[in-house]
């Protein structure tokens, strides 16, 4: 499978991403191989094979419903470019 | 054309944990804004999500009340997609394998019939944060206490046929999750919150027609005007020539209509894959075993043992478990010696009616379950009318005291005593000569007048079943 240009423009407007024209077909290259890369493992026989959804066969450990974070706010908002009464502040989303 | 109306609910209910799904900060509402959101909420590189044990069983209690399939092995996906409420670029909810899988759900219809709705799924994921959009030099404010909180999302089947039908299965399903106390039920809060698929087809037609889905539903009164102004939008755009278009629309209560969502649209590829950040999550049997033991009293099963262990209609038994902490309150008064059916009465509107004036919750009621089982106590043995504890309920609720004290206070204690009526009945006939002629010359409607005037001299006190009895036998001698 192969992706074009509007596969492109398509997944790195997903992903919020500015590519120029020029990158565009080397990203529709790239992804290109990795799918191709796919196509081969999907020749493999997997009959009999369980899907898995995670590499560890493990289940996931559980913790307990306890509170253990205090407010960090001030600190936590260092590091923001802009707040205010103690909100972030982004450009303005409306809905 | 008649149109037959389709409807499907997607709900999220707000899981009552103390912390959030995948990590240790306070869920509590109304806190100053970004103190309770830590820096897994925030999702701060190098973090990592661990599952809340508690959002877990309520998952679980849930899956037992609707009966429905629990998945030994279930899984989270991150669903990707940009919005400033969520800081992470994606959240972690589940796709392909839910936790609790297909159950249904029985629901009560206005002309007594009931209908079983089929639930598609219930899936664990978290809760996004808040964007404030007064202004802030044209820029949004974020508060993000809210991102993280456990949310169990429960699907329907599209299995409703009309809106009196999704009301009701949304009251059902909120109903449960209370119950369960999985979920606070506070719709103002936003702890249980609406979406509703709703399309049109010609009655007869099996094919379902285009849907929308509506947002922002966050009361009953408001989820039935949304529908309706939906299902009259979509009939008149159909019947003039139009089609409906299959989007997102948010209904506007100020202006009681519904509109587009085009942003959400455009961002709708949320390219699901399996978190890797989190490990399958196991279900055991001993987890699920101690789920099921852990279930109380659900309202069907609170309903049928109202109607047989205390003799009620269906209807009263239906009315008061309405909600857990009215079924409640009504045992505690049956339990303080208080008549089952009269108890049902009261609750349901004496007490029900002077709450809703008051704009006070029944955990508020100055009337406690006791005194109410007290009053009625006295009425069942007859020191006082039914009419005379009217006014000792409103003392009581007034802070007087309880059902005795205010008898006592008041001298309202009943007249049984029926040589007293007796005499008292017959100064009232000698003083009015004119009405016993009347009466007894064929205008029996007179007996009301007699009763009045015996009422009005012992201040309503004489029990009223002696007095008819007694001035029957004396007017028509």
């Amino acid at each position: 499978m192969s992706l074009d240009h509007s596969d492109i423009e398509k997944i790195a407007h997903l992903a919020r991403m500015a590519l120029d024209a020029s990158q565009i077909d080397a990203y529709a290259e790239d992804l290109s191989d990795i799918l191709g890369l796919v196509e081969q493992l999907e020749a493999a026989d997997t009959t009999d094979i369980e899907p898995m959804s995670h590499p560890l066969h493990m289940a996931q450990r559980l913790r307990s419903d306890e509170i253990t974070e205090d407010n960090r706010r001030g600190e936590n908002q260092a590091v923001a470019p802009s707040v205010e009464n103690g909100l972030y502040l982004v450009p303005k989303v409306i809905e | 054309m008649q149109w037959e109306t389709v409807i499907g609910l997607e709900i999220h209910t707000q899981l009552a944990t103390k912390s959030k799904i995948f990590s240790g900060a306070s869920t509590a509402y109304g806190a100053e804004p970004n103190t309770q959101a830590c820096i897994v909420d925030l999702g701060f590189p190098g973090v990592l999500p661990v599952l809340n044990e508690s959002a877990v069983d309520m998952a679980l209690k849930f899956g037992v009340a609707v009966d429905a399939e629990i998945a030994s092995r279930s899984v989270f996906a991150r669903k990707n997609y940009f919005y400033p409420d969520l800081p992470k670029g994606y959240q972690i909810s589940q796709f392909e394998l839910p936790i609790v899988g297909k159950g249904s759900l029985t629901i009560d219809l206005e002309d007594g019939s009931r209908k079983v709705i089929g639930i598609t799924r219930a899936h664990l994921e978290e809760d996004a944060g808040k964007s404030l959009h007064e202004d802030f030099h044209g820029m949004s404010g974020i508060d993000l206490n809210r991102t993280g909180t456990p949310l169990l999302e429960i699907v329907s089947e599209p299995d409703m046929r009309s809106i009196k039908e999704a009301v009701a299965y949304a009251r059902r399903i909120h109903q449960l999750v209370v119950y369960l106390g999985i979920c606070d039920g506070n719709m103002q809060e936003g702890s249980f919150r609406i979406d509703a698929n709703l399309s049109i087809r010609p009655f007869g037609q099996e094919a379902f027609g285009t849907r929308t889905e509506l947002k922002n539903i966050n009361s009953f009164r408001f989820m039935e005007r949304a529908l309706n102004f939906e299902r009259e939008r979509q009939i008149d755009l159909i019947e003039g020539g139009g089609k409906v278009v299959q989007e997102t629309r948010l209904y506007d209560a100020d202006r009681d209509e519904t509109r587009s969502m085009r942003s959400k649209e455009e961002a709708n590829d949320y390219r699901y894959f399996p978190d890797p950040d989190l490990l399958p999550v196991e279900i055991t049997d001993q987890r699920l075993q101690s789920a099921k033991q852990g279930m109380p009293e659900l309202p069907d099963q609170k309903r049928q043992r109202f109607e047989s262990a205390y003799s009620l209609s269906q209807a009263d038994a239906l009315m008061l478990t309405q909600s857990r902490q009215q079924a409640d309150f009504f045992e505690n008064v049956v339990a303080s010696g208080g008549d089952a059916k009269m108890a049902a009465n009261w609750v349901t509107a004496e007490l029900a009616g002077a709450l809703n004036k008051a704009g006070l919750e029944l955990s508020q009621s100055p009337v406690t379950a006791e005194r109410l089982g007290g009053l009625l106590t006295r009425i069942a043995d007859n020191t006082i009318s039914g009419k005379l504890a009217k006014q000792v309920f409103e003392a009581m609720w007034n802070g007087e005291g309880d059902a005795d004290e205010v008898i006592q206070a008041k001298g309202l204690k009943q007249i049984t005593d029926s040589a007293q009526i007796e005499s008292i009945i017959d100064e009232i006939i000698a003083a009015n000569p004119k009405q016993v002629e009347q009466f007894r010359a064929g205008k029996e409607k007179l007996l009301g007048f007699f009763v009045g005037q015996v009422m009005k001299q012992t201040q309503g006190k004489a029990n009223p079943g002696q007095v008819n009895q007694i001035l029957l036998g004396k007017l028509r001698a």
